[in-house]
């Protein structure tokens, strides 16, 4: 069976940059952008699509609904 | 592309106006999922407080009413008895619960009112500036014990869970945690939890989230939640406190 392929998207204007995402990703795919959204804060993006395991703690412990998730069909 | 986790529509596309990493966001998203997972949106009467999510009303995609500070329990009650069709909740922090409105709590819970409480304790006054809480723990600064909450000065700590339990009014009580992503997991089954109890018509149901408030505590958000498990999860221990009786 091929590996699953997840795409995770960030809403860079709902982005507070609190790291949260960052710091739960088993992966450490998440890094932060050093150039400012329009809120002022430097948002979070993801670094490498393919190694993404899918496992959502990067989703469940956004404060602000700036993460969605889909998968590969 | 297939969806596998987007915002809820029970949110409201407004972005929140909470410090960034607060768990008051993740809390308002559980509650919301779950109503919309149940398919309870339209059926839903929220109560908001007085406190940082004093504004709960904009992002709750549900009708909601605001109450004076400490009686949303009392404004709960009257809204489920008169309306006994509709789903209804409180929404608290720990100065509005615990403090100011100890009195209300109590005896809605007492009294095994027809709503469910969302009790979010985050050890702090958030909204005025990080003043001392009923909840603030012994040895932790605030602007109102600058050199950390003593016994005996303060007393301890107040206990929700455990307080409520000793009445025999609620249905369902339970203390979780917002601090990983598996306890946000576990989160989200006891407000499901509570929904199902509440609405097999049992009565007062309460959860309790350990919470973060990154800005009075002085921390990062990473080490909010490192601070949580450290200091509030020995004190406030996680689990069930009233298990809903089968019939
Ligand atoms: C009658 C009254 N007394 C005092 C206040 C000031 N006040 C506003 S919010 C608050 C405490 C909020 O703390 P908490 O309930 O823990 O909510 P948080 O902001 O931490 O989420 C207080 C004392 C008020 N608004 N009304
Ligand atoms: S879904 Fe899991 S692996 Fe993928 S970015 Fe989010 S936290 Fe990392
Ligand atoms: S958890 Fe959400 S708000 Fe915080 S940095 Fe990540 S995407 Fe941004
Ligand atoms: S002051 Fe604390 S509780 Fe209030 S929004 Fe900011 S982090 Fe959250
Ligand atoms: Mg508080």
């Amino acid at each position: 069976m091929p590996k699953k392929q997840f795409r995770v998207v960030f809403k860079r204007e709902r982005c507070k940059g609190c790291e949260l995402c960052k710091a739960f990703c088993p992966k450490k795919l998440i890094e932060m952008d050093t150039q400012v959204n329009a809120k002022g804060y430097c948002p979070a993006r993801m670094t490498d699509q393919t190694q993404c395991i899918g496992c959502q703690s990067c989703a469940l412990v956004c404060p602000d609904g700036a993460i969605e998730i889909y998968e590969e069909e | 592309m297939k969806p596998v986790f987007q915002y809820t529509k029970g949110m409201t596309e407004v972005s929140t106006s909470y410090c960034p990493g607060c768990t008051h966001g993740v809390a308002h998203r559980l509650i919301m999922e779950t109503l919309d997972e149940m398919g309870l949106l339209g059926k839903t009467i929220g109560v908001a407080p007085i406190g940082c999510s004093v504004v709960a009303h904009q992002f709750m995609n549900v009708d909601m009413c605001e109450s004076a500070h400490g009686r949303a329990p009392a404004v709960a009650s009257g809204i489920r008895r008169v309306h006994p069709d509709k789903v209804v909740f409180t929404y608290q922090g720990d100065g509005d619960l615990a403090s100011i409105g100890m009195g209300e709590i109590m005896h809605a819970a007492a009294r095994g009112e027809k709503f469910s409480t969302f009790f979010i304790n985050n050890c702090i006054y958030g909204m005025t500036g990080g003043q001392m809480a009923p909840t603030t723990l012994i040895g932790q600064r605030s602007t109102t014990c600058v050199d950390g909450r003593t016994r005996e000065q303060a007393g301890m700590p107040l206990k929700m869970c455990e307080i409520l339990s000793t009445l025999d009014g609620p249905a369902y009580i339970e203390r979780v945690a917002l601090c990983d992503p598996a306890n946000i997991r576990k989160a989200k089954k006891a407000v499901r939890k509570a929904f199902e109890t509440l609405l097999s018509g049992k009565g007062f149901t309460f959860v309790e989230f350990l919470s973060i408030c990154p800005t009075n505590w002085g921390l990062t958000p990473p080490k909010a939640m490192e601070w949580l498990k450290e200091n509030m999860m020995p004190y406030y221990p996680l689990g069930v406190y009233r298990e809903p009786e089968v019939q």
